[in-house]
C-alpha cells in the first residue's frame, strides 16, 4: 500500500477514504451570517486579544495593530543615527516607485507609456514579491452571467461592508480592462479553443470569474510585466529600500532615502510624486504563524507613510489562508492554493467528515481549520502541530486523471518533491500568514493624505474591507499599481519642489521620546531575522 | 534528538538538522540572505544552487528552498547569472520563425547536449522547448516552457551559451497574445463598461443602505 505518512495518518487516511464516496453525492451546506460570525469570533486570529497592542504615537494613536506591527511603529529611524546629507541628490525623477511587485510594474509601465521619467527602486530583484507567488488567479466580471456590480456585492460583502465603496468600484470596473491589458503583453490565461476564458469559483464568490494560468497565475502575470519593465528600458535599482519618505517644507512627498542592502551605501531620489508598492508584512509573523509571503514582506511602506503623517486603515485586520501547508516540515506555512477547492477538493476532518463547505470566504475557513484542530477532530502532526485533510483524490475523480497535473501543476511539483503525490491521498493543511487586509489609506483616486503620496497594491488599505476574497489581490496589483501609474503621470507635471527635509523623521522621534517609547529596534525591518545569531538576540 | 547532518557550504563544514532545507540550513548555520533568496517556496527562481555529494561525481542543480539537505552535500549557492535578455517592442513582432532567428540566433548553436534539460529545477524538457522555438512552434514552446522559474540553471550548464529562460519567455509572450485567440465576451465587456452600461446600477448598489446590501448579499445566488 502506498504509505507516505507516519502511521497516524495513514490511519486518518482510511476514514477519509470510507467516507469519500459518499462525501462527493452532496455539497455541505453553506453557513448563515450568524453562524459566521459565531465561528470568525471564536476561532480567528483577528479576535485574539493578546496578539495586538495599542498604537501610542501618530494618525492612528489609541487603535490596535498586531504586536509585531506596533513594535516596527514605536520604532526609530535608522537616519536618527545614520546622517545622509539630503542635498546630494542621486536619482531625480518625475515618479519614484518603491517596490518592484505586481502593484510597482504596472504602475511603472503606466507611468512611462504616459511620458513620465519613471524609477523603480527594489529591496530585492523586481519580481522577488507576492505577486510571483499568487497561485489561484484573478477575478473579473466578464462572463454573460456576471457583472461589475455583482463582483461588487462579493467583494464588499466578502469584506464584512467595511471596504471603501469608491475603492470596490473601480476594482470591479476595472477588471475586465485589467485582464484585457494583461492579455495584450502576453500573458497567457486557461482559455478554451475558441479564446473563452476558463473561469471557476472562489471561496466567496457567486459567479465563476476566477481567471488563471493554471496554479502559476502570478508567476505568469509577474515574469511578464517584469519583461515588459525591461523591454521599455524603465532603470530598476535593485538590492536597494526606501528607508525614508524625504518631504518638502510644503508638506509635499519629494523622494525617499534609499538604502543599498548589500553595501550599506544610503543614496537620495528625488521625485515629484512618489508611489508606495511595498507590499505586504507576512515576515513579521503575526501571531507567530507561518507564512505564504515571500522574504521581503516586512510592511516597510506602511512604516515610511505613517512617519510622514499617512494614517492607516485596517492594520489590525491580516488574513489567514485556510490552507497553507502543515506537512512536511520542509514546506510548512507554503500556500496550497483556492485552486485545489475550485477544483473540487473538500476539508475534510481526521474524522473523515466535511465539516464545512470549501468555498466559504478566506476568514471563515481558516476559522473552521482553526476549530476544527482545537475541538480534537485535527490530525496530529510530528512536533506538535495539528492539520486537516485536503481530500484532492476528489480532484481526479471529479475532472478525470490528470486533472491535477494539467490544473494544479506547482501543488503537484511541491508535494512530489518529499514523495506525497495527491493524487492519490489527501494533503494535510493549517491556516498560514497570508495577507495584510489593511495599509495605508488612500483615496478613489489612490493618493494619500500627503500631497503627491500614492499607495498602490497590498500596501495600500480600505480596497478590502477586512477580508479579501481569492482573486482579488492579483487584480487590485493590476487595476490600483496601473491607476497609479497614471495618476502621478498626470500629476508630476504641476508639481514645484520647495527645500527637501526629513523634518517629519525627527518630530516622531520626538513623540516616541515623549512617549517613553523605546524598542532599541530600528524600522522598517526591511529584512526578517532568521540567522541563528540573529534570532537567539532576540 | 533531532539527526543532525553534515553539509559543506562554499567547503566549510557545518552540521545542521536533517530536516532543513539548504536555505534554513543556511540561516541555522548563521548565514543572513540577501542574495539567493526570495519567495522561499518555489516560484521566484532566487535561490539557485550546485551541489555535490562527497565522493560522488554527479554536479546537482537544484532551488535551495525546495531542496532537503542530505550527509556531505558540497553546497555552492549562485546568487546571479548574466542571463541575456534582448530587449523588443511586443506590439511591433509577429509569432513567426523569424523572431527567434533575429532576438535569439544562439538557440541555432545547440549542439543537442541536453544538460540543460538536466540541469532544470523544474524538471522540464528545456531541450525539447529550445527545439521547439528554432522551428517557431511558439505554442509547443510555450506549454514545454510554463513552469519555468528562471532560475537559470539550464544557462549556467550550456555550451552554447543560450538563455533558455528568455527564449521561453518570449514565446509565451507570442504565444499569449498573437496565437491563442482573445476571448470575444471579455472585449464585449471592456466595451459595454467603456459605454457606461452598469454606471446607473453600480451607482444605485453603492448608494443602497447598508442594511438593504446584507441582505442582497447574504441572499444572492451562487452559480452552480
Amino acid at each position: 500500500m502506498y504509505a507516505p505518512y507516519p502511521e497516524n495518518m495513514m490511519e486518518s487516511i482510511k476514514k477519509v477514504e470510507a467516507t469519500r464516496e459518499a462525501r462527493m453525492k452532496t455539497e455541505p451546506r453553506r453557513l448563515t451570517a450568524e453562524e459566521k460570525d459565531d465561528l470568525l469570533e471564536k476561532f480567528h486570529p483577528d479576535y485574539n486579544p493578546d496578539s495586538f497592542a495599542e498604537i501610542k504615537v501618530g494618525p492612528n494613536k489609541g487603535q490596535k495593530a498586531p504586536v509585531e506591527l506596533a513594535e516596527m511603529l514605536h520604532s526609530t529611524s535608522r537616519l536618527m543615527t545614520d546622517k545622509v546629507d539630503i542635498s546630494k541628490i542621486d536619482y531625480d525623477v518625475d515618479v519614484l516607485v518603491i517596490g518592484g511587485g505586481g502593484a510597482g510594474s504596472s504602475c511603472a509601465i503606466e507611468a512611462h507609456n504616459a511620458g513620465a521619467n519613471v524609477m523603480i527602486v527594489t529591496k530585492l530583484r523586481i519580481g522577488d514579491a507576492n505577486t510571483m507567488m499568487a497561485e489561484g488567479g484573478i477575478q473579473a466580471a466578464d462572463k454573460e452571467n456576471d457583472s461589475p456590480v455583482q463582483h461588487y456585492l462579493d467583494a464588499f460583502g466578502g469584506g464584512h461592508f467595511k471596504a471603501k465603496p469608491e475603492l470596490v468600484k473601480r476594482l470591479t470596473s476595472e477588471a475586465p480592462e485589467a485582464i484585457q491589458w494583461l492579455n495584450r503583453l502576453g500573458v497567457e490565461f486557461d482559455k478554451e479553443d475558441d479564446g473563452r476564458m476558463v473561469t471557476t469559483h472562489g471561496g466567496g464568490t457567486s459567479r465563476k470569474r476566477m481567471h488563471a494560468a493554471k496554479d502559476y497565475s502570478g508567476a505568469e502575470i509577474m515574469r511578464t510585466l517584469r519583461d515588459e519593465v525591461i523591454n521599455l528600458g524603465i532603470p530598476v535599482i535593485e538590492f536597494t529600500s526606501a528607508v525614508e519618505l524625504i518631504k518638502d517644507d510644503k508638506g509635499q512627498a519629494a523622494g525617499a532615502v534609499l538604502l543599498n542592502m548589500e553595501t550599506g551605501d544610503y543614496s537620495v531620489a528625488r521625485a515629484k510624486t512618489v508611489v508606495i508598492a511595498t507590499g505586504g508584512a507576512g515576515r513579521m509573523h503575526y501571531n507567530g504563524f507561518p507564512t505564504s509571503n515571500h522574504y521581503g514582506a516586512t510592511a516597510d511602506g506602511l512604516i515610511l507613510a505613517y512617519r510622514a503623517g499617512a494614517p492607516l486603515l485596517y492594520q489590525d485586520s491580516i488574513q489567514y489562508h485556510p490552507t497553507g501547508a502543515v506537512y512536511p516540515s520542509q514546506i510548512l506555512g507554503a500556500l496550497v492554493t483556492e485552486k485545489v477547492r475550485s477544483v473540487g477538493a473538500q476539508l475534510v476532518n481526521a474524522n473523515g467528515e466535511a465539516y464545512i463547505h470549501p468555498l466559504e470566504t478566506r476568514d471563515v475557513n481558516a476559522s473552521g481549520v482553526i476549530r476544527e484542530c482545537r475541538e480534537g477532530r485535527g490530525v496530529d502532526i510530528p512536533g506538535g502541530l495539528k492539520g486537516v485533510w485536503l481530500d484532492t483524490p476528489m480532484i481526479e475523480i471529479l475532472g478525470g486523471e490528470g486533472t491535477i497535473e494539467k490544473r494544479i501543476p506547482a501543488m503537484f511539483r511541491m508535494y512530489m518533491n518529499y514523495g506525497i503525490d495527491m493524487r492519490k491521498v489527501p494533503i494535510l493543511i493549517y491556516p498560514t500568514l497570508h495577507y495584510q487586509n489593511g495599509g495605508v489609506e488612500i483615496n478613489g483616486d489612490g493618493f494619500t493624505n500627503i500631497p503627491n503620496l500614492l499607495v498602490a497594491g497590498e500596501a495600500a488599505g480600505g480596497i478590502h474591507g477586512t477580508n479579501r476574497l481569492m482573486g482579488n489581490s492579483l487584480l487590485d496589483v493590476i487595476v490600483f499599481g496601473r491607476n497609479a501609474g497614471k495618476k502621478a503621470a498626470a500629476k508630476y507635471g504641476e508639481v514645484t519642489l520647495g527645500n527637501m527635509n526629513l523634518d517629519h523623521v525627527a518630530a516622531y522621534d520626538k513623540e516616541l521620546k515623549d512617549a517613553g517609547l523605546d524598542t532599541h529596534e530600528v524600522s522598517p525591518k526591511l529584512l526578517p531575522k532568521y540567522a541563528r545569531h540573529e534570532r537567539t538576540a532576540e | 534528538m533531532e539527526q543532525m547532518v553534515n553539509v559543506y557550504f562554499y567547503g566549510k563544514k557545518y552540521q545542521v538538522p536533517g530536516d532543513l532545507t539548504i536555505m534554513t540550513a543556511l540561516e541555522y548555520a548563521g548565514y543572513t540572505l540577501v542574495r539567493g533568496v526570495g519567495c522561499r517556496h518555489g516560484f521566484c527562481g532566487a535561490c539557485t544552487t550546485i551541489y555535490r555529494i562527497k565522493g560522488k561525481n554527479e554536479l546537482h542543480t537544484c532551488l535551495a528552498c525546495q531542496t532537503q539537505v542530505q550527509e556531505g552535500m558540497y553546497i555552492a549557492r549562485i546568487p546571479y547569472f548574466p542571463t541575456d535578455k534582448r530587449t523588443y517592442n511586443i506590439e511591433d513582432l509577429k509569432a513567426n520563425q523569424e523572431v527567434m532567428m533575429s532576438l535569439y540566433p544562439e538557440i541555432y548553436a545547440c549542439i543537442g547536449c541536453n544538460a540543460c534539460t538536466k540541469a532544470c529545477t523544474q524538471s522540464l524538457n528545456v531541450m525539447q522547448y529550445i527545439a521547439y522555438a528554432q522551428r517557431g512552434d511558439f505554442k509547443a514552446c510555450a506549454e514545454e516552457s510554463f513552469d519555468c522559474v528562471s532560475c537559470g540553471c539550464c544557462s549556467v550548464r550550456c555550451p552554447a551559451g543560450i538563455s533558455h529562460p528568455m527564449v521561453g519567455m518570449l514565446a509565451r509572450r507570442l504565444n499569449g497574445k498573437y496565437l491563442t485567440p482573445e476571448a470575444e465576451h471579455l472585449n464585449t465587456r471592456v466595451e459595454e463598461i467603456k459605454e457606461g452600461k452598469f454606471d446607473e446600477a453600480m451607482k444605485d448598489m453603492m448608494n443602497k443602505p447598508l442594511d438593504e446590501i446584507k441582505e442582497l448579499y447574504n441572499t444572492r445566488e451562487i452559480e452552480k
